[in-house]
């Protein structure tokens, strides 16, 4: 518990500092666009229509989905980027996080300064005219300050709602307090989700006293308050900002980045790849988190220099294959399309799969002679089957039930964890298990074998981005990851971080693999 | 000499709606004019066609002789004291800011324009350690003063003052309209006048104009207007104040 909270605390000034920088930029850039739209908004009606209509439209996103929009829109104008003017930008981490925060943040800032500025009593609008001022020093000399409390008020509701869903763009790639919450998620570890919602809780609940201040401040025309509050603004941002520019200092870019999908396996693979690369001399960044489409397009671009994917998640969803000839044929089919396509490299399968496969207890298994999904089909109308989320909608569901004419009495779904746990409590009898999931060998579960090939191969692979194809150091700090590391050994690193008792963070689950 | 206020046919419309219908009206330089008649009459739209606040639908409004359409707006209203009614004095700022904000839009130096805040506090009979109180914290008839002294305070020649006294208590609205005058006579003004007291119009002012349905009625020295006119509605306009003083006057002589 004390190691999970100094592992916690210790990522604690990076996390922050971006957090900070992320929302804080986002913030200033909704203000910079929402302040002037909102008064121009509070002079126009159609305009003023238009403009909340529009801000409350995006406000109805969900905002994870909102930060996973930009990806795609930024990833094809960066393309067109690259073609018109030669050189792209970066389509994952900050940019996509910023623009969908300055769109989230902007709705509280246009609707208050529309309605501070409008709410201006007309009498006092009429004798700002009548005294001989031009439009502009009425609205700085006498609208603007009447309706800056209305506007403050509307900065602060934006400030906390901007640094809450911050924490949302880490899928996207760009560390925030957010990495705390879905790594914590992931693997189970309450203690670092915990320390995420309070880092984040407790920032919003600063910047939200300090904006009260100026608030107060500037509604009470109280100098010394919005001195204070301001002053405060400025201390909080410079100390979070300090360890990032120390780290910027003292590193530089880092050499390598280094990607990772949303699950334990992922992140104990970057550990390994990483540490090797850092006993090289070499800095790394992680980039953990990365939804799966994201993972394999953030390489392709560039944005990442290599992470680890599955034979048969690649050829499905990048080559869009539907046949299974066979798990080298797979293997040698993606390493010349990969590259071919997008200049990808396959460096190297690490010798174990993750695949799909059908799990039961053992008892249950050998109570009912089931070895295979041929014995399975047969007592499967009266069992019930427990799927994960999306199992069900994946194409390696569709090809099992379809080869062995597999009908259950019942399908159930559940989050991972659970799954295992209904299999237990015999609420499911069979469950869409990982190969390489560390809980199939500490519960004593049987896979079932697939004498038919249903199932594609899964075949872990280290993916090396085409900017990187001929970087010597990287292949050579790589390479050797070939065929170093077996099931029964990747099981144990996974069941490692995610049990309940005695866990370990994904790099000393790394640690046990290099060993 | 030209006079210091014209109006050649002037109409107001607002959506098709007339208040104003070519309307004409001069006002000599130095006089103390004012504008009478029922609610809906077109008074404070006449004064507001008189600085630009409002900008007439037809005809031509000239000021010193030369037409406002083709000067600025600000310019024109810095040039001009305007008393609006409730005062519309700025709520945050001190009563020294709002009484100096035409001299600071005009780029006087700061010291001046303090100096001159002053001066206009003594002008208008409110003690100087008003200077840093906020509006809100005077009574209605000092923020009244203050918003005749910042009307005053860039030196104007004409001075406009829409209903000035309409919230004051009788008391206070009649020592203010004494003072008014008074300073009427010593900055040699051209002040226009708009209000519904016929009574407070009569006994301040040099002129009467009478409003009704957006035209001009009549435009007579209070003296003529109380011998009789012609027009009924004038007359019904007059009585009432007369009749009034008529009665006051027996019960004072017992």
């Amino acid at each position: 518990m004390a190691d999970r909270l100094d592992a916690a605390l210790a990522v604690l000034p990076e996390r922050l500092g971006w957090h900070v920088t992320l929302s804080a930029s986002a913030l200033v850039l909704g203000l910079a666009i929402a302040l002037p739209l909102g008064i121009a908004a509070a002079r126009n009606s159609r305009l003023k229509w238009i403009a909340l209509g529009a801000a409350g439209l995006v406000q109805t996103i969900p905002s994870l989905a909102l930060l996973a929009l930009f990806y795609p829109v930024l990833l094809l104008l960066s393309g067109l980027a690259e073609r018109v003017l030669g050189h792209g930008f970066p389509a994952l981490g900050f940019l996509p996080s910023l623009l969908a925060l300055t769109l989230y943040s902007m709705l509280p800032i246009l609707r208050n300064a529309a309605a501070g500025v409008s709410s201006v009593d007309p009498a006092v609008v009429e004798a700002a005219r009548g005294v001989g001022m031009t439009d502009r020093q009425r609205l700085w000399r006498v609208e603007l300050p009447l309706a800056a409390p209305v506007i403050m008020a509307g900065v602060r509701t934006a400030a906390v709602w901007t640094i809450g869903a911050a924490t949302l763009s880490t899928p996207v790639g760009q560390t925030s307090l957010g990495d705390y919450i879905f790594s914590g998620l992931q693997t189970e570890d309450w203690v670092a989700v915990l320390v995420g919602c309070a880092a984040s809780a407790g920032l919003a609940i600063i910047v939200d006293a300090l904006l009260g201040l100026i608030e107060a401040g500037v509604a009470r025309r109280d100098g010394k308050r919005l001195a204070a509050g301001g002053l405060g603004l400025a201390i909080g941002l410079l100390a979070a900002l300090a360890p990032l520019a120390v780290g910027a200092l003292a590193q530089g870019r880092p050499a390598y980045v280094i990607g990772a999908k949303n699950f334990s396996e992922q992140y104990i693979l970057a550990e390994v790849m990483a540490g090797r690369l850092e006993r090289d001399g070499a800095s790394v960044q992680r980039r953990v988190n990365l939804g799966s489409a994201v993972a394999y397009r953030a390489l392709a671009a560039g944005e990442i220099d290599a992470y680890v994917d599955y034979s048969g998640t690649l050829w499905a969803n990048v080559l869009n294959r539907e046949d299974n000839p066979g798990r080298q044929a797979v293997l040698e089919g993606l390493r010349t399309e990969l590259k071919a396509r997008d200049g990808v490299v396959l460096l190297a399968p690490l010798g174990f799969e993750n695949a799909y496969a059908l799990a039961m207890r053992r008892d249950r298994a050998e109570a009912l002679g089931i070895k295979s999904l041929a014995d399975l089909a047969a007592r499967a109308p009266g069992l019930t089957m427990g799927g994960d989320l999306e199992f069900f909608s994946r194409p390696e569901w569709a090809a099992v039930e379809a080869a062995y004419g597999l009908r259950f009495k019942a399908k159930r779904q559940f989050q991972p964890t659970f799954m295992y746990r209904a299999l237990e409590s015999r609420e499911a009898d069979v469950i869409s298990a990982f190969s390489s999931d560390g809980r199939i060998a500490a519960d004593d579960l049987v896979l079932l074998s697939d004498p038919k090939g249903a199932l594609p191969p899964y075949d872990a692979v280290i993916l090396v981005s085409p900017k990187r194809a001929w970087d010597q150091r990287l292949i050579a700090a790589l390479k050797p990851l070939g065929g170093s590391i077996d099931v029964k050994a990747m099981q144990a690193a996974n069941y490692a971080v995610d049990r309940d008792t005695g866990k370990k963070s994904p790099a000393e689950a790394a640690a046990m693999l290099a060993r | 000499m030209t006079d210091a206020i014209v109006l050649d046919r002037v109409s107001k419309a607002y959506d098709g709606q007339a208040v104003l219908r070519e309307t004409d009206l001069r006002i000599a330089r130095g006089r103390f004019v004012a504008l009478v008649g029922g609610s809906g009459a077109g008074k404070t739209t006449l004064l507001k066609l008189i600085n630009g606040l409002i900008a007439p639908t037809a005809g031509r409004v000239l000021v010193d002789g030369e037409d406002i359409a083709s000067r600025s707006g600000p310019e024109l209203r810095r040039g001009i004291g305007y008393v609006f009614q409730e005062t519309g004095l700025f709520p945050h700022m001190s009563v020294a800011q709002n009484i100096g904000i035409t001299p600071s839009l005009l780029g006087w130096p700061r010291d001046a324009i303090e100096a001159r805040a002053d001066e206009l506090l003594d002008l208008v009979a409110l003690p100087r350690d008003v200077a840093g109180r906020a509006p809100a914290q005077l009574s209605g008839g000092q923020r009244q003063r203050v918003g005749v002294a910042r009307a005053l305070a860039a030196r104007p020649s004409i001075l406009l003052m829409d209903e000035p006294f309409g919230a004051l208590d009788p008391v206070v609205r009649v020592a203010l309209a004494d003072d008014v005058r008074t300073l009427h006579e010593t900055l040699g003004l051209t002040t226009v006048m708009v209000t519904h007291d016929v009574g407070e119009a009569l006994l301040l002012a040099d002129e009467v104009v009478v409003m009704a349905g957006g035209q001009v009625l009549a435009q007579a020295p209070p003296r003529d207007l109380l011998a009789g006119h012609s027009d009924p509605v004038v007359a019904d306009l007059i009585a009432a104040p007369r009749r009034q003083a008529e009665r006051l006057a027996e019960l004072a002589r017992g």
